[in-house]
């Protein structure tokens, strides 16, 4: 992955700015340029709230997303307003306990953060961390030694432990997703679309 | 939190715009909070007291302004920081610091207005009321940043252009670069400088606070230190006191404004990228000039070349400059997040071959490249 643009949205309160920052520290550790925006209303909670993490291995210019490569929607209204910014082969990531539509594009991944949060963890506020984990485990983009590294050092001490349990256990409910997602894939594609070049035949005696 | 130098951190703009200060040893922080410039009053009320500086939260930028003013005429480096409602508010501190020539920072993280607006959201309306939002002629030293690493450096910059100078400057960033985060490698301590203010050698009872020298820069003696002086929004004479005597009038009005309008070369900074060989330039500051890049790298896979200029100083306007290189040129396209401010500045400096073609945004989202790409391809 040379550049990536990754967007976490909901409402104000869901802890999409420490999400954000700590998806950032994390890019940061593995070496790359990262920019963070935020964009929030006026009140204190609820408001749609956004949190835009652009990852580069050159230098950033425009700080926002244009074309997302990975969006995380923690509500309908998110869903529906960025659904329309993904890229075509980008990921959409959506709370089930908040949406029932998830938009046409991209590869979709349902999962119910926050029911999960409240009914494991006894607490809502654990929800991003669990997004965390699905997040990385699907996009594999940094090690998750790193991410660990990074939640240990951002959170305060008293939910240090809550906050990396939260995390480690969406890692694996990622897999699980990431796991069902290849099973449902249909084997049969479009004759005429480009072959996706992880399929490539390698040619014999010619140089890429 | 101590300025970490050398090191490569995860910094916000408007905790760049802090640790700048930290940097150049501010000791005096007055403010009153507001979306967004919020964070830099934040962590300076947290680090101050531990430097044995002071901070406080006035009742209002009124008082702010002015209790930034006191703590610097008693010698301290002071800053205030605020947004367009608050900037509006502290006009009136700003030109009695204008006249009694004390030197202070002036943050102001631009939000959308006029009045409340939009108060999370990004503009570049007070440009023009960073100029001459204060009544009567004055200077106006205004310097804009683009990247994080620039709020921490002009932010330095600021404090010493206003000890040098020893008149008000204002950062004007505004809210995206305030709220971004971005990895920032900060410089070594060895490669900063910081200047501070000139302090007379005279003896106590020769001292003229407003002494006419070369450079027009009076050097400043505090409150306390022994010397006697009087500070007055009235005219004044050398000593501080008020004055209708003609020719004193026009020394003081004339020494207001050559020192800076003679020192240009010390506070004029634009950057340049590509200007010299494009026919077509986009002229941007602030965070828009991150949008003018981006559209030039779009423009170049469309095979298309545009320049970018881009003042860093907004005021004094960097006339000779733009007239240097822009003059020639068959377009100049104006993006602002304004209804048009700076635009009529380079319309002003361009003769009337020049299209000069304006994108402008007010709804508090940043021009994107596309739309200045979709301008530069109408006329390309």
């Amino acid at each position: 992955m040379r550049y990536a643009e990754i967007r976490l949205s909901g409402s104000g309160g869901q802890g999409l700015g420490l999400a954000g920052r700590i998806l950032s520290e994390v890019a940061m550790a593995e070496d790359f340029n990262v920019c963070q925006t935020q964009s929030y209303g006026p009140e204190a909670r609820g408001g749609a709230s956004r949190t835009d993490v652009i990852v580069s291995r050159d230098e950033i210019l425009f700080p926002n997303c244009r074309e997302i490569d990975v969006l995380l929607a923690m509500n309908q209204e998110s869903c529906d307003t960025f659904g329309e910014e993904v890229k075509e082969t980008g990921i959409v990531i959506v709370d089930s306990t908040f949406c029932d539509q998830t938009p046409a594009v991209g590869t979709v991944y349902r999962y119910p953060f926050t029911r999960v949060a409240v009914e494991k963890f006894e607490s809502a506020l654990t929800a991003n961390m669990i997004a965390l984990g699905v997040l990385a485990s699907i996009t594999r983009y940094f090690p998750f030694e790193a991410w660990k590294r990074v939640i240990s050092a951002r959170t305060p001490e008293r939910f240090r432990r809550v906050n990396l349990e939260a995390f480690e256990f969406g890692c694996a409910e990622g897999r699980t997703l990431v796991k069902e997602q290849s099973e449902n894939r249909p084997v049969v594609w479009d004759r005429k679309a480009p072959v996706p070049p992880g399929l490539k035949r390698k040619q014999r005696g010619r140089q890429s | 939190m101590t300025v970490p130098w050398g090191e490569t951190r995860l910094v916000q703009g408007n905790e760049a715009v802090a640790l700048g200060a930290l940097a150049s040893g501010v000791r005096f922080f007055g403010g009153y909070p507001i979306t967004p410039s919020t964070e830099i009053a934040e962590i300076l009320a947290r680090e101050l007291p531990r430097l044995g500086g002071v901070f406080i939260q006035m009742e209002d930028e009124i008082a702010s302004i002015s209790a930034v003013m006191g703590a610097s005429l008693a010698g301290a480096k002071s800053m205030t920081a605020t947004s367009g409602p608050g900037f509006s508010l502290m006009q009136e501190g700003l030109g009695f610091g204008c006249i009694a020539e004390i030197p202070f920072v002036l943050v102001d993280v631009m939000r959308a207005g006029p009045s409340t607006g939009l108060p999370t959201q990004v503009s570049q309306g007070d440009v023009m009321q960073a100029r001459w939002g204060t009544h009567g002629d004055h200077p106006a030293v205004v310097l804009a940043p683009a990247t994080v690493r620039e709020c921490f450096d002009l932010t330095i910059r600021a404090f010493n252009l206003s000890e040098t100078f020893r008149t008000p400057v204002i950062l004007l960033s505004d809210e995206v670069i305030g709220h971004m985060r971005e990895r920032v490698t900060f410089p070594r301590r060895e490669e900063v400088e910081v200047i501070e203010r000139p302090v007379p050698e005279t003896p106590k009872e020769w001292y003229e606070h407003y002494h006419p020298t070369a450079s027009n820069v009076s050097p400043m003696a505090c409150y306390g230190s022994g010397y006697r002086f009087h500070v007055t929004g009235l005219t004044h004479d050398r000593q501080g006191f008020p004055t209708r005597r003609r020719d004193e009038v026009n020394e003081m009005m004339e020494r207001l404004k050559h020192k800076v309008a003679r020192r240009l070369d010390e506070l004029v900074e634009v950057k340049m990228h590509d200007v010299e060989h494009s026919r077509v330039v986009i002229f941007a500051y602030g965070s828009v000039v991150r949008s003018a890049k981006a559209a030039q790298v779009m423009l170049e896979k469309k095979h298309r070349r545009v320049g970018v200029f881009r003042p860093v100083t907004l005021w004094p306007f960097p006339d000779r400059e733009v007239k240097q290189h822009l003059d020639e040129k068959d377009v100049i396209i104006v993006p602002e997040l304004n209804q048009g401010q700076l635009i009529h500045e380079v319309e002003r400096l361009t003769s009337d071959t020049v299209r000069v073609i304006p994108v402008q945004r007010v709804d508090g989202y940043e021009i994107t490249p596309d739309e200045i790409v979709a301008a530069a391809m109408e006329v390309m």
